[in-house]
């Protein structure tokens, strides 16, 4: 059983190697080679967790030594792979979230002539996504670490034709790039500690490494967890990132890329639980993020934009559980398989809604949708109840464990913790009901200014239909996902049970009971929504954004983040490397140009005692002959 | 008669000869300079041959002389040429090979 495990990463590497180099005669079935290879890795996936489940104890981890990839020395970096639970979860999560998402590209991508090479990227994401998880030690993590940025930089950039995509292409590599950098010094400072990159050495001996080291360690992680994760300060990549293919943005928000920061960080969790300034650092991360892409998502216009402050801020979630510690780690994972399902969903949903009203991504631009579109309305609906966490939905279970888990953290962070998640579960509820109203209630406001331009060209009017049954399908699976995975994972505790061997769990100490915490939870939601409601449902949506608060032209800015970026290290970089320049036209290259010069002048001067005449040469010998004749008698005479 | 006296006068015409070598024009006087100073030259080696009691220097008077003679075919013939070239034999016409 353990060979297989190599396969779930093969299955779509190959299917990345053979769409991209199989040239144009696979255009006609590429795309069903990409989503049958998917899928044949969600089925091994199947396959290998059913074999989980017969297993009990440590006998669950399973490893698998494929070949010795650097033996130098002491340096022994194995392509080798470890399935533990923990694993096993993102494994069935990227594979059948992907597979999904493959299914769906199908019909959305139907008329782009690059279909074939589109589905060779979205596998390649797939293996580098099952790499960075399957992984035993840090360094092939790292290599899937950086597969998934390679993979995500080319999806982004799809439609490189757009100089917005390829710009925003850029811009997610670059900020990467921080965070890989974070990632790899902590790789490298891992190694001069412990000696190896594994997992099991590492982690079991992480208490005996100084505190300083262990400090050091776990910031550095939460750097490289920032850049994929899209966390403050390095999560200016995401909102951009929206350039590429809606099924694009589904994968990256819902089963690949973001995931891997609080993978990572999960994964780490002893060197983070021996390191309590470096786990404080990854809750104020995780607090500061959950606000501030909830603020950004209340004020976008753009749906797809809207979704990624979302997703930003529910990372932010996950990342704030990953740092309350072993109370927090599995509902961190547990609401991150939660919001695969419903995030991918809502994405989607989009992509159905965009599909379906000319590319058209302006939320004031939609309206009364429901009735043309009832099978995405449905989805969506479901996908949104489960986020704002409705209720025994998906959402619901997750959230609100990671609410009380950090208010169970104790103490004044305890309690500003757990007011933060609180006063984010509120935000949440009133900017997803803010999107479900603007897109599928209200008046429609689609097709209005094709008749008021006088004498212009007539703009084709949007004709909102149903997407086709490849779109349709995945969202309905998706929307079951939403709706029961997180009841399932409840029930006698299944998920925290299947986890705990793997990350550990305590439970802690609530300072008030569950029952008020939830009840807390319900109250906020319900003022989200009827704020919502009391500005978008009860008032018709003005067509053009108003003016608003600073706050708001604030968050339409994404809190200016790019001018921060800009003012903050754009602006320094350029005067340092002026300065750089200054520097190596005036003093290096006037050492040298002066040499020349003054070498140069010096054979000038030298070259006028060649004026041709003859007497003058006569001269110049008869006088260094003199010359020669009196230091020798000079020298003889002493 | 004291032979350092011949050795003032080979003095005297390597002087002669010099100074005519840098201060005249004409490439023939010139020549006829540069072959006063060989000769001066020849005096004081014969001279000295007298005053150490050896042969040595009038072996190499002998040398001095199939030199020189060598050098008056070769310089005479580039006097010619280039008199026939240019009209003149001034050596400051000669000129040319200057930066």
């Amino acid at each position: 059983m353990d060979h297989l495990i190599g396969a779930l990463v093969g299955a779509p590497l190959l299917g990345a190697g053979i769409l991209l180099t199989g040239g144009r005669r696979l255009d006609r079935i590429g795309h069903w080679i990409g989503c049958l290879l998917a899928a044949v890795s969600f089925a091994i996936g199947v396959l290998l967790f059913a074999d989980m489940l017969g297993k009990s104890g440590a006998a669950r981890t399973m490893t698998s030594h494929l070949f010795s990839w650097v033996p130098v020395a002491s340096f022994q970096a194995n392509v080798s792979f470890q399935l533990d639970q923990l694993s096993m979860t993102f494994v069935l999560l990227i594979t059948g979230v992907g597979t999904l998402i493959h299914i769906y590209s199908v019909g959305y991508m139907e008329y782009d002539e690059r279909r074939r090479q589109f589905f060779g990227y979205l596998n390649l994401f797939l293996a580098a996504m099952l790499l960075l998880v399957l992984a035993d030690n840090y360094l092939l993590l790292y290599v899937g670490w950086e597969g998934v940025g390679l993979a995500s930089y080319l999806l982004i950039g799809f439609w490189q034709h757009k100089p917005s995509a390829a710009t925003a292409a850029k811009k997610a590599f670059i900020v990467n790039r921080v965070g890989d950098m974070g990632l790899s010094i902590a790789v490298m400072v891992m190694f001069t500690t412990f000696g190896t990159f594994t997992f099991g050495p590492v982690l079991a001996h992480a208490t005996s490494a100084s505190q300083a080291k262990l400090t050091g360690i776990g910031l550095l992680l939460l750097l490289g967890a920032c850049g994929k994760s899209a966390q403050v300060p390095l999560q200016s990549w995401l909102g951009d990132a929206m350039e590429g293919p809606t099924p694009v943005s589904a994968l990256i928000h819902a089963a690949t890329m973001v995931t891997a920061g609080v993978y990572l960080i999960t994964r780490s969790g002893a060197i983070f639980n021996a390191a309590p300034t470096a786990q404080l650092a990854v809750t104020v991360v995780g607090a500061v993020t959950l606000l501030f892409g909830a603020i950004v998502g209340c004020a976008k216009d753009d749906i797809k934009k809207a979704l990624a402050g979302s997703t930003m801020s529910q990372i932010g979630y996950m990342i704030l559980a990953a740092g309350l510690g072993p109370i927090g780690y599995v509902f961190a994972i547990m609401h991150l398989v939660t919001h695969g399902f419903f995030k991918a969903g809502l994405f989607l949903g989009a992509g159905s809604v965009m599909h379906g009203m000319n590319d058209e991504v302006d939320m004031r631009k939609y309206g009364g949708l429901r009735t043309y579109m009832p099978i995405t309305y449905v989805t969506f609906g479901l996908g949104y109840l489960a986020i704002i966490g409705f209720p025994g939905l998906s959402g619901y279970w997750s959230k609100d464990k990671i609410i009380e888990a950090a208010f169970a953290k104790g103490g004044t962070d305890g309690w500003i913790l757990g007011g933060v998640a609180l006063l984010g579960a509120g935000i949440t509820a009133f900017y997803m009901t803010r999107v479900m109203l603007m897109t599928f209630f209200g008046d429609k406001r689609w097709g209005r200014e094709a008749a008021q331009e006088p004498g212009g060209v007539a703009q084709p009017q949007p004709h909102p239909h149903e997407a086709p049954k490849t779109m349709t399908i995945p969202m309905i699976i998706l929307a079951f996902g939403s709706v029961f995975a997180g009841g399932l994972f409840s029930i006698n505790s299944s998920f925290l049970h299947w986890l705990q061997p793997v990350t550990g769990h305590t439970e802690g100490h609530l300072p008030v009971s569950a029952a008020v915490i939830q009840a807390a939870t319900l109250v906020v939601l319900a003022i989200g929504l009827g704020l919502a409601w009391r500005q978008y449902g009860r008032q018709a949506v003005p067509a053009v954004a108003p003016r608003g608060s600073l706050l708001t032209r604030a968050a339409r800015r994404d809190l200016l983040q790019d001018d921060f970026n800009h003012v903050a290290l754009v602006k320094p970089g350029e005067y340092l490397t002026r300065g750089l320049v200054y520097l190596d036209h005036s003093l290096v290259d006037g050492a040298v140009n002066g040499t020349a010069a003054s070498v140069g002048g010096l054979s000038g001067r030298l070259r006028r005692l060649q004026n041709g005449y003859v007497r003058s040469y006569a001269v110049s010998m008869f006088g260094g002959a003199a010359l020669l004749v009196a230091a020798t008698l000079l020298m003889r005479g002493v | 008669m004291n032979p350092v006296n011949y050795l003032y006068l080979a003095a005297l015409l390597f002087t002669i000869g010099g100074a005519g070598v840098m201060i005249r024009r004409n490439a023939i006087i010139v020549f006829m300079c540069v072959e006063l100073m060989l000769n001066a030259c020849n005096l004081a080696f014969v001279t000295f041959a007298r005053l150490h009691d050896n042969l040595d220097g009038q072996i190499f008077a002998f040398f001095t002389m199939v030199v020189a003679a060598a050098e008056v075919v070769v310089g005479l013939a580039i006097i010619v040429t280039f008199f026939r070239s240019r009209h003149s034999a001034s050596v400051d016409d000669a000129s040319l090979m200057k930066l």
